[in-house]
């Protein structure tokens, strides 16, 4: 069997690296290549520039930068080499990390502008130092003994107290947000209800790719439909609140999902990514064109923003603040709204899990690995898709409904392709089927990109460079980076749905491993 | 008497190409029937026929007095009939328990737990396997747990399609020792498609033989394991000397 294969590990990459010694000779004639291509390379790139002047353009050289941009690929080179290359002793280690930093710190002390000279070689120095960490981190995760069943239990015994941890941490998060970081609560508030709404859309799409396979690229078209579905819902009938239209929002976004899923059961892989994908466009051209039931571009505005059973978050009497006899904040509806987020997402991981236990669930996981042997083993294969297709569907229109309220406003602009894209890179990343994979995968890329708009310090340090443009390609090269490392995702185990009583011991953990005996 | 299931001139293809030409197959309750036939005659489609996928061009598959020829897939699935398919098609990344389990989706969950027990009883080697991943096992581990799950259904008629494909010769006889004694001790009925000739007629009651699509010879297990025209087409090499045996 062509998978079977793909189910071991490949012996691991330490052992090819525990060949050979390290040379200096070598090393240096490595270093010295790779600092050469680099000057061949960079030769026209950094080392001239031309500009705009009165009458046309001007060269000009930059000679210094190129020799300092040679000088760290070679220094850089040389400290890979002794880090992650053949085994070099430990001195040899410390020597080129040392050569490194203080090539940097030199360099900066050269380069840069703002502040006094010490402080540039500081700066220079940590940001040395920073990359010396990270390439022994690299190294160490690389050298570490083989996984397998040793990893597999420690994993196994952590993640019970790592969850209960994670979900203190998720209930405590507005009021540890509050009392250390009150400059900035908002802001930090709003982020974790951003990460949130991604988590739950990625647990919701997760569902449909995760345990059922059916790639989906138009989750994004069920997003919007909760939206507008509540948008449209409380505008037209002002009698509606929030929580009346939650559950109309997620019935509608699922019935949408199984209206999608009819055409789309013949299809599979890429013919039905290509479909969603159309989907997905087609729910945001009519919202965009259809301006007589959306508002087209403009869009819905005065979405009424949720009650707190029919207290309204709004200063003077009535309202939740004066009712309970707290002083009037506007930080309340804040973290009001991160509760709702978070029982929503609390809700959609206690179904999926849930459901994993129950026949459908299994079905969807059967009809991932195989949909033959699913119908050979009597399986209905039509009713099992259209069901993963509505849930997921569902719960992707319970958050488009709470981004509604959330942002009291809704227009098509906020459901383009790019969400999609998002929300999948979410589940992909995290490990496929996997539910916490999904926490991880969502925190550090919403929560990263974020956190990438504020290194604008670096520009402090470079003058002329904005790396607020660069968070995309950051973001990117982040990407890559664990694709590469980790291919199946952050969390590739996979808990079986069925474990006898009597052998639970035994670990589910280890099983999915393919160690278990 | 009646046959529990019966091909009546069933015609089946894929698209433009028609594999299957008329093809007449009786098997009776109780009974083990091997279909024997070289690459490509159509023995796996003629399985997947009688499943329903694909549905037969002109004929008829009666099963247990019901016409099943337009039927979809997962209902004749749900009537008595279980099929381990050609290739295994194991669930990979799923254990040998969650396998065993899907295998039981169309019975009530009572019987769940004493199943599971007579399969362990069976094929000892899943329990120890139990929590594995499909993926993991050897070739004939994953052809045990094939034949489990499709029993795991409760089946009245089992089809299995080329169960010994690439297996040791041992194992080989340990699965077909093993379908002899469901056969022999719980009465059930068995269709085997094969193209271990010598293995699969040593164990039938009755045989067919299939060339392009037609059936070809019929007969008891032991007139073809005689007949020089089989022994010629499937039985030369290294089996003459022990055929005898």
């Amino acid at each position: 069997m062509a998978t079977a294969s793909n189910i071991r590990p490949g012996p691991t990459r330490a052992a090819s690296l525990e060949q050979g010694a390290f040379v200096w000779s070598v090393a240096l004639a490595d270093a010295a290549k790779a600092a050469a291509l680099a000057g061949i390379l960079g030769f026209f790139f950094i080392g001239m520039k031309t500009d705009i002047a009165g009458d046309g353009l001007v060269l000009s050289y930059r000679w210094a930068a190129l020799g300092h941009a040679v000088l760290i690929v070679f220094l850089g080179r040389l400290l890979l080499d002794a880090l992650l290359g053949k085994a070099a002793p430990v001195t040899t280690q410390m020597l080129t990390a040392g050569i490194f930093i203080a090539g940097i710190a030199g360099i900066m002390t050269q380069d840069a502008t703002g502040g006094s000279l010490p402080a540039r070689a500081l700066v220079g120095a940590v940001l040395g130092g920073l990359i010396v960490a990270v390439l022994y981190g690299v190294a160490l995760w690389r050298r570490r003994p083989a996984p397998a069943r040793a990893e597999a239990t420690r994993q196994a015994r952590f993640a019970i107290p790592i969850g209960i941890a994670l979900v203190l941490l998720a209930l405590t998060l507005p009021f540890l947000i509050t009392t250390f970081l009150p400059g900035q609560q908002r802001q930090f508030i709003d982020l974790a209800i951003l990460i949130l709404t991604y988590v739950m859309l990625g647990w919701g799409l997760n569902i449909v790719v995760g345990l059922a396979g059916l790639l989906d690229l138009g989750y994004v078209a069920f997003y919007a439909v909760g939206a507008y579905s509540f948008a449209l819902l409380s505008t037209c009938f002002p009698f509606i609140g929030f929580w009346s239209a939650l559950p109309l929002a997620g019935m509608l976004a699922g019935m949408w999902g199984l209206v999608l899923g009819f055409p789309v059961l013949r299809l599979r892989g890429d013919y039905l990514a290509i479909v969603t994908l159309a989907f997905g466009e087609i729910i945001r051209v009519v919202l965009l064109n259809w301006v007589d039931f959306t508002n087209g571009p403009n869009g819905i505005s005065g979405v009424p923003k949720p009650t707190f059973f029919g207290l309204e978050f709004s200063r003077g009497e009535g309202g939740f603040a004066d009712f309970f006899g707290l002083e009037f904040s506007t930080i309340h509806r804040f973290i009001y709204l991160y509760y709702i987020i978070l029982a929503l997402a609390f809700l959609t991981n206690f179904v999926t899990l849930r459901l994993r236990k129950l026949p459908i669930g299994r079905a969807w996981e059967a009809l991932r690995e195989d949909e033959i042997a699913c119908r050979a083993l009597g399986i209905n294969t039509t009713n099992t898709k259209l069901t993963a297709f509505g849930i997921g569907a569902m719960f992707g229109g319970l958050a488009g409904a709470f981004f509604a309220t959330r942002q009291g406003f809704v227009s098509p602009e906020s459901f383009t392709f790019m969400e999609s894209a998002i929300i999948l890179a979410i589940v992909v990343l995290g490990g496929l089927g996997s539910q916490m994979g999904v926490v991880i995968a969502a925190t550090v890329m919403i929560g990263g990109i974020e956190m990438l708009r504020h290194i604008s310090f670096v520009g402090q340090i470079f003058p002329g460079v904005d790396p607020v443009q660069y968070r995309m390609i950051i973001f990117g090269l982040a990407m890559v980076a664990i694709m590469i490392w980790k291919p199946r995702g952050f969390i590739s185990r996979r808990n079986p749905s069925a474990v006898l009583k009597e052998r639970k011991s035994i670990g589910a953990d280890l099983v999915s491993q393919g160690e278990g005996h | 008497m009646s046959a529990l299931l019966s091909v009546e001139g069933v015609a089946a293809g894929y698209g433009k190409i028609t594999a299957l030409h008329g093809v007449d197959l009786q098997i009776h309750a109780g009974e083990i029937v091997t279909l024997i036939g070289a690459n490509g005659a159509g023995k796996s489609t003629l399985m997947m026929t009688i499943c329903g996928s694909p549905q037969a061009r002109s004929g008829r598959v009666v099963y247990d007095g019901r016409d099943i020829t337009r039927q979809p897939t997962h209902l004749t699935m749900r009537q008595g009939i279980a099929q381990s398919p050609e290739g295994r098609r194991i669930f990979q990344r799923m254990t040998v328990l969650e396998n065993l389990r899907l295998g039981a989706s169309v019975v009530s969950p009572e019987y769940f737990d004493a199943d599971l027990a007579r399969m362990y009883d069976l094929f000892p080697r899943l329990k120890e396997r139990e929590s594995q991943r499909g993926g993991t096992l050897s070739g004939g581990e994953q052809q045990m747990l094939a034949i489990a799950r499709a029993l795991m259904g409760r089946p009245k008629l089992l089809l299995l399609d080329e169960p010994s494909l690439g297996l040791a010769p041992l194992i080989v006889r340990h699965i077909f020792e093993v379908i002899r004694e469901l056969n022999q001790r719980e009465g059930l009925t068995v269709f085997l498609v094969e193209q271990n000739a010598f293995h699969a007629l040593k164990l039938a009651h009755r045989a067919y033989v299939m060339v392009n699509g037609r059936i070809t010879m019929s007969g008891t297990g032991q007139d073809l394991l005689n007949n020089d025209d089989v022994r010629a087409a499937y039985l030369e090499g290294g089996r003459r000397e022990t055929a005898g045996a």
